[in-house]
């Protein structure tokens, strides 16, 4: 007997602030659980840098720059099923409070009007990627197969949520497990 | 002579003359989705998460006259994906920030967006830009979370007797002002104790200095879901 083969998972976090990521952690002994059952692929636990072929791949955060861009279609390239993890990836979250501003007087205002700030110039880095002018919720960039939203959702929404997946369930998140905030 | 009724969902609805589709519903204690109804008004019809399907057609369950021996279906699938569709569209109109919202937990689209079990806006975010008015000294308007339910206008103008609010421009340029030669609340006669400052299903009306402080699991639909909550009584604001 061969042992089944495992379910290779990647994450990432774009536009966020790994607070889905720490929510993921927030399943506690089900960690044990889940790493019987999956092979991490690129993640900020793996440290890895490509996304190579998986079976699910787990977004956290919206879509602010050229990078974030890249990363996602790469992920959606290499990723069976693809989800939308938390209020960023899913709306754009805290990220887009700044799409009503103009990003050219955003930037300007931080790095050249900003007291203490006196570097004189908005930084042009070939190795900093592009600001976007909006950001983006995920599923306006790539298509997205599941979607569950929180600001974090909680490791008890994750853990129902990535057990319905990895079970081959359609995943069902409702109340009081499906919130916004 | 019995009572007339109409079956929802296969079950009946005793109702009486002239009472809508939703009253009669309502008074049988069965819920019906809602955002602009509310029991002290008339009804406006214009949120259209009542629809319901009543002797094979689509209608406004707030507007239409109940009928003796309808069939009417509201609680099915393909209705409430419809419904979903609609709150879809009113997340992606505004801007719907609830982690940052002062309503959020209390808020009638957001109860009714977990009820319905909307996981995604699904729709491309418009992202408009809509200034806030904080000109009043206590009282907040956030113009982002308006869904033009006219809750406000009707209650302003109705109860209140001083039609501070009202909707401007047409179509996608629609918009909630106040009545003012300025346009802030501040220079109208505007008080927290008035019944429009109550009556916001969402987070444009906000009053301020009591922001977050009814903590998460104590607010209105923490604990049981819209459906539930809204039979209790018509849930206002506070």
């Amino acid at each position: 007997m061969t042992e089944p083969r495992k379910i290779r998972l990647a994450t990432v976090s774009l536009a966020g602030c790994f607070g889905c990521h720490m929510s993921l952690l927030d399943i506690d002994d089900h960690l044990f659980e889940l790493a019987g059952k999956v092979a991490f692929d690129r993640s900020p636990l793996t440290d890895i840098k490509r996304c190579g072929p998986c079976d699910i791949g787990l977004i956290e955060g919206g879509v602010c720059n050229a990078e974030n861009v890249h990363v996602l279609r790469a992920f959606r390239a290499n990723c069976h099923t693809l989800v939308a993890l938390g209020a960023c990836a899913v709306n754009g979250g805290l990220p887009a409070q700044r799409n009503h501003l103009d990003l050219g007087r955003c930037l300007t205002a931080v790095f050249q009007s900003r007291p203490g700030m006196d570097t004189g110039a908005v930084p042009d880095d070939p190795e900093l990627p592009l600001p976007l002018d909006q950001v983006h919720p995920i599923h306006e960039v790539v298509h997205v197969d599941y979607f569950l939203p929180g600001c974090p959702p909680s490791g008890e929404a994750i853990w129902a949520f990535v057990s319905d997946l990895l079970a081959g369930r359609t995943p069902r998140v409702a109340h009081p497990l499906l919130h916004f905030d | 002579m019995s009572t007339p009724h109409f079956l929802l969902d296969g079950l009946p609805v005793p109702f009486e003359e002239g009472q809508t589709i939703l009253e009669a519903a309502r008074a049988a204690g069965r819920y019906i989705p809602h955002l602009c109804w509310h029991p002290e008004f008339a009804p406006h019809g214009s949120c259209k998460l009542c629809v319901v399907k009543a002797a094979g057609r689509y209608v406004s369950s707030c507007a239409m006259p109940a009928r003796a021996g309808w069939e009417v279906e509201s609680d099915t699938p393909a209705l409430n994906t419809r419904r979903r569709t609609l709150l879809q569209m009113l997340f992606v109109e505004g801007n719907h920030f609830c982690p940052a919202c002062e309503k959020s937990g209390d808020c009638q689209l957001q109860a009714l967006a977990y009820d319905l079990e909307m996981t995604t806006p699904r729709f491309t975010h418009f992202f408009p830009d809509r200034p806030v008015d904080a000109s009043h000294p206590d009282v907040l308007l956030d113009f982002n979370r308006c869904i033009y339910c006219e809750l406000c206008v009707r209650a302003s103008r109705e109860t209140d007797g001083k039609a501070v609010f009202a909707l401007s421009q047409r179509g996608i340029h629609k918009k909630l002002v106040v009545n003012a030669e300025s346009g802030r609340l501040a220079d109208t006669d505007f008080a927290a104790t008035d019944h429009a400052a109550h009556i916001c299903p969402v987070g444009v009306i906000l009053h301020k200095r009591v922001g977050f402080r009814t903590p998460i699991g104590a607010r209105t639909y923490d604990a049981a879901p819209i459906r539930v909550v809204a039979m209790r009584t018509e849930a206002d604001d506070d």
